[in-house]
């Protein structure tokens, strides 16, 4: 055994070395995983015992939802003006103009407005979050908390996921209404459709669980990046370099866990 | 008469990766004594403070305050223990985002619940101790120089009246007349409140002042410990290298030995 990889290595050393870090990335990745689980485990917990530091939880709020706002609408609105838009040069063609309402709202409020509103919410609140809890841990606020007899996960990442998970959804409700509001302005001031005729389309086509399913993915997405944030803060490196790598991880893994639960929560939704 | 020992570290270590930091510290240190500990910088003088509260795992070996072992205690009993120690830091660690008054409130008003204006009080008076007014209560610690802020994470650490105080470097960035404030009031804390404390320094006019006791830190192990008053006939070349600030000696050699190795 030993002297099989003692020849392996010697004769390709090359081969030896990619499959090296092959199979150290595979164990990190292992070790990331089980610490991450580790770490929503004590988030749960630390949710369901006092104390709550609810002054906290609301102030997130503010943070997390009210100042999400500006990026959310503007988002959702360019994105149900270009959906209307797209639809009807695509529509066109076979004379379903009709349909654009109910691509727009469909799309809308199953999809986009979640997905981008997540990620935008990734890019502003994730990132924040792990600059903020990052720079605590490096300054030793972290530390200093638990001398003062104050448990760190419930005064720092308890509020914020909590405050993550309910706001995602009232962001992404807001989005939906001014996304489907994006596309009916184009449809009626662009594309000369009635006004009517438009909102009938929309009301008829849209069903509870399009809504529904839609905020529960936000419900989830904001539960992740909150929580990305506040993981990859909590553990981040020294310096101010272990700071940047946390901000950067945080926004990654949070994007990427955002398309992943898409996809499966759309599969459970909708098969 | 020997007294009790407040805590007790026994063959403690920790090592960060590859990275040896405590190879098998022995201190104790009784109830009510200052006990100071030296070291040149990075021999892991933070790290064992850190350990003693809990905020690093040691690796092995026992760590008991008053009887208890912190290594094996349940997060409970820990974060009760918690509620006995008043931490200074190194870098002060104040919280950026509350006003001064509040960082020095903070235990009093999440540890023992008491109500902010009764914290904020207590926290006047203590800021009025490290020799600060009313005037900065309401500012940020970004508004203050480090000097400054250092004071307030003392007036922090002690706001609570802990049993049990660790000072980490409480006089480096201040002036000499400052630093010799924060000497008698450290001395203070332990007479008056009967506190037992840990504090690590380099500043050797600050130790003869505050110490009962002095150990000495060198390669992860304690290599001298014993009475202030023995500390000038210690006969041990290192302490006698340290307090003397002499560049050769056995710490030197060492040290450019590892560089050589590195
Ligand atoms: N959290 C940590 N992770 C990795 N290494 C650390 C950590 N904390 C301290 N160290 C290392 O341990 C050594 C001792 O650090 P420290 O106790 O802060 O020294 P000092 O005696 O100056 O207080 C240093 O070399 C430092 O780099
Ligand atoms: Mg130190």
């Amino acid at each position: 055994m030993n002297t099989a990889l003692q020849i392996f290595r010697e004769k390709i050393p090359f081969l030896h070395d990619i499959c090296q870090a092959i199979g150290h990335s595979i164990l990190n990745v292992i070790q990331a995983l089980g610490a991450i689980s580790l770490f929503v485990l004590q988030t749960l917990r630390h949710c369901a015992t006092p104390p709550i530091f609810i002054k906290h939880i609301l102030r997130q709020f503010i943070d997390i939802g009210y100042y999400s706002l500006p990026v959310v609408g503007m988002t959702a609105l360019f994105t149900g003006m270009v959906l209307a838009l797209q639809s009807y040069t695509g529509f066109s063609r076979f004379n379903a103009e009709s349909a654009i309402a109910s691509v727009v709202a469909l799309s809308i409020t199953r999809e986009l407005s979640p997905v981008l509103a997540g990620l935008m919410v990734a890019g502003r609140v994730g990132a924040a979050i792990a600059a903020e809890v990052g720079t605590m841990r490096v300054t030793e606020q972290i530390d200093a908390l638990s001398t003062l007899s104050v448990n760190p996960m419930k005064y720092l990442v308890v509020p914020r996921v909590i405050a993550g998970t309910i706001m995602l959804p009232v962001l992404v409700l807001i989005g939906d209404i001014i996304g489907v509001y994006g596309g009916y302005i184009v449809s009626t001031h662009v594309l000369g459709f009635s006004s009517g005729s438009y909102l009938y389309q929309t009301w008829q086509v849209l069903e509870n669980i399009d809504v529904v399913s839609g905020l529960v993915k936000a419900a989830v997405f904001g539960f992740f990046v909150t929580l990305m944030g506040c993981y990859h803060g909590y553990n981040s490196g020294r310096g101010a370099q272990g700071v940047g790598m946390a901000t950067t991880n945080a926004v990654v893994t949070a994007s990427i866990l955002i398309l992943i639960f898409n996809y499966i929560l759309t599969q459970v939704f909708f098969s | 008469m020997t007294k009790r020992n407040k805590i007790e570290m026994t063959g403690v270590y920790k090592a960060f990766g590859t990275k040896k930091v405590l190879q098998g510290v022995d201190l104790n240190v009784p109830v009510g004594s200052s006990m100071v500990i030296i070291g040149g910088s990075g021999t892991g003088k933070s790290v064992t403070l850190k350990c003693v509260l809990g905020l690093l795992q040691a690796d092995k070996g026992s760590i008991k305050v008053d009887g208890m072992d912190m290594i094996k205690a349940s997060t409970r009993a820990r974060e009760e223990m918690m509620k006995k120690f008043g931490m200074l830091f190194q870098g002060g660690a104040l919280f950026d985002s509350l006003p001064v008054w509040y960082n020095v409130a903070f235990g009093l008003i999440h540890g023992k619940d008491m109500d902010k204006k009764d914290a904020r009080k207590i926290a006047t008076e203590k800021l009025e101790q490290v020799g600060m007014g009313e005037a900065i209560a309401n500012l940020y610690p970004a508004e203050l120089s480090g000097g400054m802020q250092k004071r307030v994470a003392l007036a922090r650490a002690i706001a609570t009246n802990p049993e049990i105080i660790f000072f980490d470097e409480p006089t480096t960035g201040l002036d000499p007349i400052m630093a010799d404030v924060i000497n008698e009031l450290i001395v203070k804390c332990v007479k008056d409140l009967g506190a037992t404390a840990m504090t690590i320094t380099h500043d050797m006019a600050s130790a003869r002042k505050i110490a009962d006791h002095v150990a000495m830190l060198h390669e992860g192990k304690i290599v001298w410990t014993g009475p202030i008053d023995d500390l000038d006939n210690s006969g041990s070349p290192y302490v006698d290298q340290f307090i003397h600030g002499r560049a050769d000696g056995p710490i030197t050699d060492l040290q450019s030995e590892l560089l050589k190795s590195a």
